[in-house]
């Protein structure tokens, strides 16, 4: 049964967090291709077209990743976890319903008329199906978020019966967390795009430092970068803040703090010791966690030892949350200095090319990074308070677990490289030179000839 | 009102629209083994503006289920657990080597293609085997997985000749022609296995055999294996008028496919209704809490007009010949 569990968790963990990664992306990225597109419609400069086919692209090769691995994850609720469906089913089987029949249709379908109906409907269908495209990605992060939240923050449940159902909609969706999660979720996937344009933009700069199109997509991916960081911190802080209230265990985790005190220090650094409930090696810094986290030096901040034995594991949560912060603090350095350099048509340095196409995928590890600290931090409970995950764990075999584990390894491992050469060879050839010119440039003489 | 029945039929039309909107795509995939790289690429472009969305339908079928019959959906799926995972793994194959080969050059596009159409032929057939196992309800035992296999074999011969009427309807010339090749056997396959199915399916379920035979009900019953006999008998005719050049409509072989399609999927709706799972959980029994229910079917009702009518939109907006060049 424990190997079950564990075996369980691992793959559902393996495959959400594969999951997650495009989603991340394309949510924003969505947004980023509907402004290119609106900038051509604007200009007519045919640099913005080209950036909007060389994009549009890599949204499509994301966005399939994640409707293939979204499809396994409707199969695996059931499959791995069919006590969660027996006992909250009634609130999480609407919620994610209402994802699909809303979202994943309204992207699905014109995303295909963004791909290739350019030349067969009015520009304005075609900008309209962009605007369509974008709205259902953040939708389904609306509604797949409206149920993650409540997992963390429950409200607005009774009890009938065995079974766990809604007393009230409005509840259950806008539940403490709600509001502070899809926020943070939304704008670390914009980082997330906006430093995926921006790498991949620089590395094409790298190889032709002439390319018009490239230059804009970067200034874009750096500004919207340095516009919406500082906005995270905030919110993140927020949300930490609205942990505490709710999730104070995951707050201890997060902070490395093992017993209750006043004036509890900020540990920066450190190896937790869960045997001897403590850090080994632990960097101090005095009264901090105290002042962060309830803005008093005296603050008292329940330690671990207060929930026990419901805590989760420290060390993930602990080493995932440094993580996260530490690239936070990384895209704001990279975002700013990027939008400086190459503020009023000015060009970057090869140097910061060589930093921002480096930092191209920083967004998808601090995302997983982030993803750790809130779900591990969860632990031992699936739906807090209400659900433990080992109670909703099926009766797959080990065997079959472990074999179907095996399985998805290897395919995701492929994918993700498959993938990432891919996406990187298509920005190095960019716009303007190599294979996509002829094409690019014919289908700018139609255009021309229609309009 | 009785939801769990609305629901079933709502499961019911999304997993018909998955099998004929998919099978075609499907189909195509596995056709591209018997094409040449002019003709490969019109027939991506095909189904490229479609693909994503068709699969929806699936994820859609499987929501539904989540969502009105949990506990269906954790016996169905756990039982199926292998074959599902197969089929799972043959569908990521296949959807992120599409996009790869229209990205890629040189012998990268031949690899993709060769996984393209493994994927398509994995996930067809373990589809095939996902519906063998559940018309069984699951029994253990070799001449059952044999039974499934076949199924699973049957339903690739289902899905090739979806695919080459729609090869059909989008292609003109050489291509078309070589579709109507396929189309053929794709009958012929389909009308072995469905022969075989419908013989097997009352031997091996006892639920399945008593509510066909049952006099007078059976006679009434004969009018659905007599239309699906009229379906192929128009399905060939129309490929024959095409063949040989004396017009008739290039759709008419694919509404014959799904007309095909959907009388054995009324036949087998008829077979394990009212069961979800056959013999052990009817769908009152599997259903989710009313108020789950409700919500779910507001939902729905609201929504499936508009989803219904920008899905036939795309298809108009894409009608027509399909040509090679897709992303220009």
């Amino acid at each position: 049964m424990e190997d079950a569990l564990v075996l369980a968790r691992a793959q559902f963990g393996l495959n959400i967090g594969f999951h997650i990664l495009f989603p991340s992306l394309t949510i924003a990225l969505a947004w980023f291709l509907l402004g290119f597109r609106v900038a051509y419609q604007r200009t007519r400069d045919p640099a913005w077209l080209a950036t909007y086919k060389l994009w549009v692209k890599i949204f499509a090769l994301s966005f399939a990743m994640g409707v293939v691995s979204g499809i396994t994850m409707s199969f695996q609720f059931g499959t791995n976890w069919p006590g969660y469906m027996t006992k909250v089913g009634a609130i999480a089987g609407p919620l994610l319903s209402y994802e699909v029949l809303t979202a994943f249709f309204l992207e699905a379908t014109f995303l295909g008329i963004m791909l290739f109906g350019m030349n067969r409907v009015p520009d304005w269908v075609h900008i309209l199906s962009c605007v369509l495209v974008a709205s259902g990605t953040t939708l389904s992060a609306f509604w797949i978020l409206a149920l993650n939240s409540w997992m963390h923050t429950p409200t607005g449940h009774v009890l009938d019966g065995a079974q766990w159902i809604a007393a009230d909609w409005i509840q259950v969706i806008f539940n403490p967390s709600f509001p502070y999660r899809l926020a943070h979720m939304v704008i670390a996937s914009g980082l997330t795009a906006a430093f995926v344009v921006a790498g991949l933009s620089a590395w094409r700069l790298l190889a032709a430092a002439g390319d018009l199109g490239a230059w804009k997509t970067l200034r874009a991916g750096v500004r919207v970068g340095a516009l919406l960081i500082p906005i995270q911190i905030l919110v993140g802080d927020l949300h930490g803040l609205n942990t505490l209230k709710h999730q104070p265990a995951k707050v201890a985790a997060m902070e490395g703090l093992w017993h209750t005190e006043r004036g509890a220090p900020l540990v920066l650094f450190g190896i937790p010791n869960e045997r001897e409930r403590r850090n080994d090696f632990a960097i101090e810094l005095p009264y901090g966690a105290s002042l962060i986290l309830t803005h008093e030096m005296k603050g008292e901040i329940k330690g671990l030892a207060a929930f026990a034995p419901d805590i989760p594991p420290v060390a993930p949560v602990f080493f995932g949350f440094r993580i996260m912060v530490g690239i936070g603090m990384l895209m704001l350095l990279a975002s700013w200095a990027g939008a400086w350099a190459t503020r009023g048509g000015r060009t970057a340095p090869r140097w910061m090319l060589w930093g921002l196409a480096a930092m191209t995928f920083s967004g998808w590890i601090a995302v997983l990074a982030g993803w750790i600290v809130t779900e591990v931090g969860r632990q031992p409970w699936l739906v807090h308070g209400v659900l433990r995950t080992r109670d909703a764990v099926g009766d797959i075999s080990g065997a079959q677990l472990g074999a179907s584990l095996t399985g998805y390894i290897l395919v995701y491992t492929t994918m993700l490289v498959a993938y990432l050469i891919v996406i990187t060879h298509l920005a190095r050839q960019g716009t303007a030179g190599g294979d996509h010119a002829p094409s690019s440039h014919a289908a700018t003489a139609v255009l021309a000839q229609k309009g | 009102m009785d939801m769990p029945f609305i629901f079933m039929a709502l499961m019911g039309i999304s997993v018909l629209v998955y099998v004929v909107l998919d099978g075609f795509d499907l189909g195509v995939g596995m056709l591209m083994a018997a094409a040449d790289e002019r003709e490969q690429s019109v027939m991506v472009a095909s189904i490229g503006p479609f693909w994503d969305a068709n699969e929806t339908w699936l994820v859609l079928g499987i929501g539904i289920l989540l969502a009105a019959f949990p506990a269906a959906h954790g016996l169905v799926l756990g039982a199926l657990y292998l074959p599902v995972v197969a089929m799972l793994v043959a569908l990521m194959v296949r959807g992120v080597a599409f996009e790869l080969r229209m990205k890629a050059l040189g012998w990268h596009q031949q690899l993709w293609n060769w996984l393209f159409w493994a994927g398509s032929f994995g996930a067809s057939f373990f589809q095939g085997v996902m519906l063998g196992r559940y018309i069984t309800g699951f029994e253990a035992g070799f001449g059952y997985w044999l039974f499934a296999m076949a199924v699973g074999g049957s339903l690739c011969g289902g899905y090739v000749l979806l695919g080459a009427t729609w090869l059909i309807y989008k292609t003109e010339g050489a291509l078309q022609r070589k579709a109507t090749a396929w189309a053929r056997w794709g009958l012929a396959w389909v009308g072995l296995g469905v022969a075989l199915v419908s013989m097997a399916t009352p031997l091996v379920s006892a639920t399945v055999r008593d509510k066909w035979f049952d006099f007078p009900r059976t006679l009434a019953l004969m009018v659905l294996p007599l239309a699906t006999l009229a379906a192929a008998w128009w399905l060939w005719r129309s490929i024959t008028r095409i063949r040989e050049g004396k017009g008739g409509s290039d759709w008419q072989p694919f509404l014959a496919a799904v007309v095909i399609f959907t009388l054995a999927f009324a036949g087998l709706a008829y077979s394990i209704y009212p069961f979800v799972v056959i013999d052990r959980l009817t769908i009152w029994e599997a259903a989710a809490h009313p108020s789950a229910l409700k919500v779910v079917l507001i939902g729905a009702a609201v929504v499936l007009p508009f989803i219904a009518f920008y899905t036939v939109l795309s298809y108009r907006i894409f009608r027509g010949k399909a040509t090679a060049g897709l992303y220009d």
